[in-house]
């Protein structure tokens, strides 16, 4: 069984980001970058499958610009077999939408028995990619997976949903989107990265897919989120509960 | 112009997230159809006929809706789409995971978690887990949007729109609903809460939640917990608050043993009134707390239980 998993280049999660002076975005210069942490759990349940004998042969695909490479090397030396980057130009902007299109000429090149991505970037907070993916190439889906099992031509995924749990069987191929609670990923070992660095990674210029990477979405403004201020601090319950009721009124 | 809203619900009840829904809605145009895909779910639609602005509400009740699985909904969705510019859907489990299988199949965009609908074209949501506010323009002949209904008021519940019956059946092979485990609680949804009270990593275990289980009866008030505490198997993942969990804005939030890290505040932030109980006062949930009391937890909220 081959498994897919597309990974991003993101701001490094402990980063607080700020927003330039300009309003036009957010500021990345000489801000650390990392795979998505979505992601990194998407690699490693594909390599745990892998682990299993459930998997045969993990790949790892990244769009973006050059800098991705490393985190489709990130991918390689927690275990996947090799790699493939859809090249953009530098910095440039892609949709969820494009992103999911250009996946689905990978996986009619590919024909991955399962695809597994993160539920969202930590960037653009979209959420959609995979579930494009899956409407693409006419794929169910499991999202928000924090289980995976796959049997016999099936895979069973329990989705963490607004009201608990609830499982869906779906017959492979199939997409997965993975949740924070689906594995705690491993750290790389130093003999993995090494071995990392000869793991091919097949580069393929994104105009050599033949999809329209215009966007229809404008960036008008980013701003600052408005600044929430401190209140008082109150002495003890009975002044809290009496400025709760009499100040705020949000209690009788 | 015309919206599409999809309507949130279990098959019991309609959920306010479609009131709120309605509300977002009416900010891109005034012709707005409500959809109710589920089965034995006509009260619902009956329901979803009453709030306020809605001209229509199509009902598609059969078997298939009943878990409302992705697969089907988006193509249901699909099929009725072309009457319509927008289609709304709240951010929830539930919208999140079909609608952009709709835009992906529309081959439109789609604009995730809006927090203030400008204009038709134009929305305001929130990116890098709320550290920064974007405001986005979309040119797609078809605007597909997902709504964190927190962020709106709801629509009231005096209207009078007529019930469509439709019986398109929509369904797929390729995905099956084979279980589910929901939480049982006597208490109110936190998204349909007005008081919350929420601890952290400051409970110290599990069984210390039972501390907060007298005041939130006494208020009325849903439980729920940080991502610190969920993630230290304190409690259940669907108690989370948060970026990542729920994002909630009750009439009171009260935030006990919670440090205040950003992807939680991030989910609680726009809550009408908030309080803080916290040992440490440095911790960073007192900078948006309008009212702050430093101590031990474990004396004030049997003293705050007992003087409610």
């Amino acid at each position: 069984m081959k498994i897919l998993v597309p990974v991003k280049r993101a701001v490094d999660y402990n980063v607080k980001v700020r927003v330039k002076p300009d309003n036009s975005g957010v500021d990345l210069n000489n801000v650390k970058m990392a795979i998505n942490p979505f992601c990194e759990i998407a690699v490693e349940e594909a390599i745990r499958l892998k682990e299993k004998g459930v998997a045969t042969e993990v790949i790892v695909v990244s769009v973006g610009d050059k800098a991705c490479q490393e985190q489709i090397r990130t991918g390689l030396a927690l275990g996947a077999d090799r790699g493939i980057h859809i090249e953009t130009e530098a910095d440039a902007v892609v949709d969820s939408l494009q992103v999911a299109k250009l996946l689905q000429k990978v996986v009619e090149a590919e024909s991955p028995d399962l695809i597994i991505l993160g539920k969202q970037s930590i960037d653009s907070d979209n959420n959609q990619t995979g579930q494009m993916l899956a409407a693409l190439t006419g794929m169910p889906q499991g999202t928000f997976a924090s289980e995976v099992v796959v049997s016999d031509g099936t895979v069973n995924v329990k989705r963490e949903i607004d009201g608990g749990l609830q499982t869906v069987k779906l017959t492979l191929p199939a997409v997965v989107t993975t949740d924070l609670r689906l594995n705690e990923p491993r750290y790389a070992s130093l003999p993995n990265i090494m071995k990392a660095k000869r793991k091919p990674i097949d580069v393929k210029p994104v105009a050599d897919f033949g999809v329209d990477m215009k966007s229809n979405v404008t960036v008008l403004k980013v701003e600052a989120p408005a600044q929430r201020s401190g209140g008082v601090k109150v002495a003890d319950v009975a002044e809290l509960v009496e400025k709760l009721k009499n100040e705020a009124k949000v209690i009788s | 112009m015309s919206v599409l809203v999809y309507a949130e619900h279990d098959n019991e009840s309609l959920k306010t997230e479609t009131n709120k829904l309605v509300h977002a809605a009416l900010g891109a145009s005034t012709d707005i159809v409500v959809l109710v895909a589920g089965s034995g779910c006509s009260a619902i639609a009956d329901a979803a006929a009453k709030i306020s602005g809605v001209s229509k509400v199509i009902l598609a009740d059969n078997e298939v809706y009943l878990h409302q699985l992705p697969e089907n909904i988006a193509d249901l969705v699909l099929e009725l789409s072309a009457d319509y510019t927008h289609l709304f859907a709240a951010a929830t489990t539930t919208g999140k995971n079909f609608m952009p299988r709709v835009a992906a199949l529309l081959d439109v965009a789609q604009i995730s978690d809006v927090i203030k609908v400008v204009s038709e074209d134009t929305f305001v949501r929130p990116i890098y887990a709320g550290n920064a506010i974007a405001t986005v323009q979309s040119s797609d002949t078809k605007k597909v949007v997902t709504v964190r209904a927190a962020s709106f008021d709801a629509a009231a519940n005096d209207g009078n729109a007529s019930v469509e019956i439709l019986d398109t059946v929509k369904t797929s092979e390729k995905s099956s609903f084979v279980s589910a485990e929901l939480t049982v609680s006597e208490r109110p949804e936190l998204t349909a809460a007005d008081v919350i009270i929420s601890g952290g990593r400051g409970m110290q275990n599990g069984e210390n939640f039972a501390l907060l289980n007298g005041i939130a009866d006494k208020l009325g008030a849903a439980i729920g917990a940080s991502r610190a505490a969920v993630d230290a198997g304190f409690v259940p993942n669907d108690m989370q608050v948060g970026q990542t969990g729920k994002i909630v804005a009750p009439q009171l939030y009260i935030a006990v043993g919670i440090s205040g890290a950003i992807q939680h505040l991030a989910g609680m932030k726009d809550s009408k009134v908030i309080v803080a109980i916290n040992k440490d006062e440095e911790a960073p949930i007192f900078s948006v707390a309008d009212y702050g009391l430093v101590g031990d937890l474990f004396d004030i909220l049997p003293q705050l239980e007992a003087a409610l």
